[in-house]
């Protein structure tokens, strides 16, 4: 019981993260029915950028450790979407509506040139900070095993909260949201009803990578380390969080975010930590295989 | 007095809260053109894919017997064998044919089950064995019959996605009919044909019958082929049946005319006109 | 932009508009700018203490910024008459070298190993069979293999690497550890006894793993198949006891010359064919070995594109659900796609083995098989003689990069270009799925003539939905 709850409050923690990044994955996906394969490494990205500022903020400008994070955040949401938005720009943009294959193998290609790039600019080492938040607050005793919540874990998932609600408003209640789910049904009715279609995808990319540097910044918060190859498995683990909860909804991401986060945890707990990615990927095909249309997914209806 | 190739009886669609199909009846006779009319969203395409297996019924009973007395339960098989043992073939409402690969190609294709086993399941066919070689010619030779038949022998070798729209028509009825067929289920044949090729069409769908011992089930708004080869009409609205009989006694059946009208007098009168051209 | 996206033939060179073409540039350093921050301007490294400091790089901020505002210049003046030209028009060859390519490509591969003998020597020769011939014709057979299941049968696979390692591991393990407990004697055979049976093995794996996910389409079915291949690869890290987890399995027995090793022993292939012996024999015999190997995938592959399952899985490419209307049953053709193409994987996975004397799951990441999809899709989907083209300029460009060690003195001592192989790799991924979408030969040959052979053009083959 008291392992459970403890494994509970870290999965939810991890699965924040997890449900920041898929957010990017499902809305790509909704808008352009395309996997954005570069997501995990726009995310690493992100975390580098997160990292950078940080550092910038506290060792030279000297900033506490509140109003730097607060910074890094908006610096790291605004420099990450322009990665992104010239990520879509540049290397999907001109194959939209082209050969299937083609967005693919280019976002493929994209993800091999983003953690390459910051291997060579960054350097192969892992990058530690120094560890903030650490203190813990216990919640109850028993048995001799104190269940605590860490501060960053509140910190974190009280941030992934705030962002969700932003986000929810943005796509549900302004005029963006709105053109974005016009763009999402049909693209060429919405842009004869004058809907700027290229415009809205590029702030859906920006949007996307906005949220993936949000979980950028707390990845590193959480683990105190990034890496340039770190974007591949958080992506992966992310895509079966968006397919988990059904591809193109936006809570079905976060609450299949939530669940991969738990399931890994759980699984570490009482199973085996070597096999927690395998049990993650086999999720990743269950779902598939089974609900193809997730949790929260429409169902398609083969045209014939 | 034939005994009816396809028996469809007590069939009902659902999809979510809709009732696409609501306990449909009817025969389709051997040796005849059966057609199945009604506005749109009657149901009619969704009748056509429960019978070729594309969606599995929610209630109901589709027989087809063959002329040695064999039936089939269409709803019970699954899809790729309504065309391999019950044989039934199909055309589709926007034409699916194989663009990419060339004219014979596609009526190659349609001949896979026979020459899958000419070929050994590939094994014969990879070292190349004799037998398998004959029994491709023969195939060839049937493709190239199809195409001289719907005047196309000239293109055999272009790629189907490069053929005008018209003869795109004709080559997916003749991929259908390269499976040997018993019945052949033709969804809205006629659609986009200019005067010149739906009689044309009207003249093949005629040959098929008599020539093939193929029957023909078809799905079409142009009244003029309905009326004028078909041996037998069903009429559909909302999911219902809601006539049956010839030609002559649905052109005069009241409850078609409203069903396809509505219930405005003057236009009434303009399908009257129509249908009894 | 406008002026370069929108011209449409190369005819019309429509005027650069100068003061448009200035602000577009200014405005692509702009963006560089941002991007540049922080990422290139800081750079973060450990002190003695292992604590991050931050460098600052200005320097090379401004040099990517200027790099990008006078490309984006050039691009404005030359891009102008590239575009819709070069989009439009497919790479064809003059017609009369049409018959003669192939079998003139086949003589200089043949002779390839013989030739960098006699230019290089014994000693400076491994070096370009190695790295360059045996190491692109793997790719080009794992290629071919794959060209199967996505370029003919039109399913997305990027797990392929897990056939590969299945491949490589049963060779391993059986020649490690069964032979040598069972039929010692048969050790020298050990290459020739697995080849087929690690075919055999992935044939199995790709029906094992293909049954339940083949009804998937799409990006789903590309993911899942890229879940099985890191499934299988985590398994080969974890389960220590079969396959020594990442350490790997070294002294894994090298091929024989059917039945003499290649050794400095009396037995060995030196003294009984009265030659001193050198590596050089082995690594020529390698050659021809993958090169045969490569070139049955291919005949195998030609044969069955004449054949009624070639066409099926053609067909599936095309239009599915047609396929189903003409009783094809669309699993089965699935599957013996997949387990075709997977065999080759096997086949190829098994001579890896044998040709490196060591494997571990560091061989067979998700990189792997991003690399031979992107071979099979800039080759042109279905054609073998792209994925020859792409193999040589995808494989033997990251190889010429291990090359390029006078760059060290032009960027000074620090400065390695291996460093930037995958980067390159990456953009070169990216550049030529924008020249070319549909891959370097687009056109798809017909299975069956009646009259004459017409190539199809690219625009009208579809590129399948599973």
């Amino acid at each position: 019981m008291e392992v459970f709850v403890q494994q509970l409050i870290n999965g939810l923690t991890l699965g924040s993260i997890y449900g920041l990044i898929a957010i990017g994955y499902t809305m790509v996906f909704g808008i352009i029915g395309m996997v954005n394969f570069a997501h995990g490494d726009v995310f690493m990205v992100g975390g580098f950028v997160a990292l950078l500022f940080f550092m910038v903020m506290t060792s030279w400008l000297g900033l506490g450790l509140v109003p730097a994070l607060l910074i890094v955040l908006v610096l790291g949401m605004i420099i990450t979407g322009l990665w992104n938005w010239t990520i879509e720009r540049v290397a999907y943009r001109p194959l939209r509506g082209s050969f299937r294959l083609a967005p693919l193998i280019s976002a493929i290609g994209m993800s091999i040139l983003l953690s390459n790039l910051i291997q060579v600019v960054q350097g192969p080492r892992n990058k530690p900070v120094p560890p903030m938040f650490t203190d813990v607050l216990p919640l109850f005793e028993k048995n001799g095993y104190t269940v605590g919540i860490g501060y960053k874990q509140i910190v974190i998932m009280i941030v992934t909260a705030v962002m969700l609600a932003i986000f929810w408003y943005v796509v549900q209640k302004t005029s963006l949201g709105r053109a974005q789910r016009a763009c999402e049904q049909d693209q060429k009715m919405a842009a004869l009803l004058g809907i700027n279609v290229d415009r809205t995808i590029s702030l859906t990319f920006v949007m996307g990578a906005a949220m993936a540097a949000v979980a950028g910044v707390m990845y590193i918060m959480y683990y105190g380390v990034v890496n340039f190859s770190d974007g591949f498995v958080p992506g992966v683990k992310a895509f079966t969080a968006a397919v988990l909860g059904g591809i193109g909804s936006l809570p079905g991401a976060v609450i299949g975010g939530l669940l991969i986060g738990l399931i890994e945890t759980m699984w570490s707990a009482y199973f085996s930590i070597d096999y927690k990615d395998v049990a993650a990927f086999s999720l990743l095909a269950i779902t598939l295989v089974f609900l193809p249309t997730g949790l929260f997914g429409r169902p398609e209806v083969e045209k014939v | 007095m034939t005994a009816p190739i396809l028996k469809v009886e007590h069939l009902s669609m659902r999809f979510g809260g809709l009732l696409a199909v609501n306990d449909l009846s009817f025969e389709a006779r051997r040796g005849e053109i059966t057609a199945l009319i009604g506005p749109n969203g009657a149901g009619k395409t969704t009748v056509f894919n429960c019978i070729t297996g594309f969606y599995k019924p929610t209630e109901g009973m589709l027989t087809l017997s063959h002329d040695d007395g064999k039936s089939f339960l269409l709803e019970r098989l699954p899809d790729y064998m309504i065309n391999r043992k019950a044989r039934v073939a199909r055309t589709f409402q926007n034409i699916r044919l194989f663009q990419g690969m060339t004219v014979l190609e596609n009526l190659l294709v349609a001949q896979h089950t026979p020459l899958m086993i000419a070929s050994g399941w590939t094994v014969l066919g990879v070292l190349g064995v004799k037998s398998y070689k004959l029994r491709e010619q023969a195939a060839v030779d049937k493709a190239i019959a199809w195409l001289e038949r719907i005047g196309l022998v000239d293109r055999a070798d272009d790629p189907a996605g490069d053929l005008p729209y018209g003869d795109q028509r004709r080559l997916e009825i003749a991929r259908a009919m390269c499976t040997d067929p018993v019945l052949l289920c033709l969804d809205e044949p006629a659609a986009g044909l200019n005067p010149r090729e739906s009689l044309e069409l009207n003249a093949l769908l005629r040959a098929i019958r008599d020539d093939y011992e193929t029957s023909v089930l078809l799905i079409e708004h142009d009244m003029s082929v309905v009326m004028q080869i078909s041996d037998h009409v069903v009429v559909l609205d909302y999911g219902i049946k809601i006539s049956d009989g010839t030609p002559d006694d649905i052109r005069n059946d009241p409850k078609v005319i409203a069903a396809y009208l509505g219930v405005e007098d003057e236009e009434v009168a303009e399908v009257e006109a129509e249908v009894g051209a | 932009m406008a002026t370069v996206s929108e011209t449409s033939s190369a005819a019309a060179r429509p005027p650069v508009d100068v003061a448009r073409a200035f602000k577009d540039a200014a405005f692509a350093a702009l963006v560089m700018l941002g991007l540049s921050i922080p990422i290139l301007s800081f750079r973060s490294e450990q002190n003695m203490n292992n604590q991050l400091v931050l460098a600052e790089r200005w320097d090379a901020v401004a040099i990517a910024c200027a790099l990008v505002f006078v490309a984006r210049l050039a691009g404005a003046w030359l891009w102008r008459e590239r575009v819709g030209a070069a989009r439009s028009k497919p790479l064809t060859m003059p017609a009369f070298m049409k018959p003669l390519a192939g079998p003139a490509g086949l003589a200089l591969v043949v002779v390839y190993p013989m030739l960098m003998l006699a230019i290089n020597g014994p000693q400076g020769s491994i070096k370009w069979i190695d790295n360059f011939g045996i190491q692109i014709l793997i790719y080009v057979m794992l290629g071919w293999g794959l060209n199967i299941v996505v370029g003919l049968a039109g399913l997305l696979d990027l797990g392929y690497v897990a056939f590969y390692a299945v491949g490589a591991y049963s060779y391993a393990i059986i020649a490690t550890k069964v032979i040598p407990a069972t039929y010692p004697d048969l050790g020298v055979w050990a290459f020739w006894i697995c080849l087929p049976i690690s075919g055999l093995l992935a044939a199995l794996w790709g029906i094992i793993l293909g049954f339940p996910v083949l009804r998937l389409r799409g990006d789903y079915l590309a993911i899942v198949t890229l879940a099985f291949g890191e499934i299988i690869r985590l398994v080969l890290i974890n389960w220590v006891e079969f396959s020594n987890g990442y350490a790997g399995i070294s002294t894994i027995p090298r091929p024989s010359f059917f039945g003499i090793p290649f050794n400095a022993s009396d037995k060995g292939f030196a003294a009984v064919f009265g030659l001193e012996f050198s590596p050089i024999y082995r690594t020529i015999f390698l050659f021809y070995v993958i090169l045969i190997l490569a070139l049955m995938t291919a005949w195998v592959t030609l044969r069955l594109r004449r054949l009624p399952v070639g066409r099926a899985w053609e067909a599936l490419r095309e239009d599915e659900i047609a396929c189903r209307s003409l009783g094809i049953n669309t699993t089965t053709t699935k599957l013996t796609a997949f387990s075709i193409g997977a065999m080759f994987g096997g086949f190829a996975g098994c001579f890896f083995a044998a040709r490196q004397g060591f494997i571990s799951p560091e061989s067979f990441v998700f990189l792997e098989s991003a690399q031979i999809l992107a071979i099979v899709v800039l080759g042109g989907m279905g054609s073998l003689f792209g994925v020859v083209v792409s193999s040589i300029l995808l494989v033997g460009g990251i190889e010429i990069l291990r090359e390029l060690d006078f760059l060290k003195s032009i960027f000074g001592p620090g400065f390695d270009p291996t460093q930037y192989r995958m980067l390159l790799f990456g953009l070169a991924m990216v550049l030529m799925m924008l020249w070319k979408p549909r891959g370097l030969i687009s056109s798809r040959e017909p299975s069956v003539i009646h009259k004459e052979s017409r190539s199809i053009s690219g625009s009208l083959v579809k590129e399948g939905h599973g």
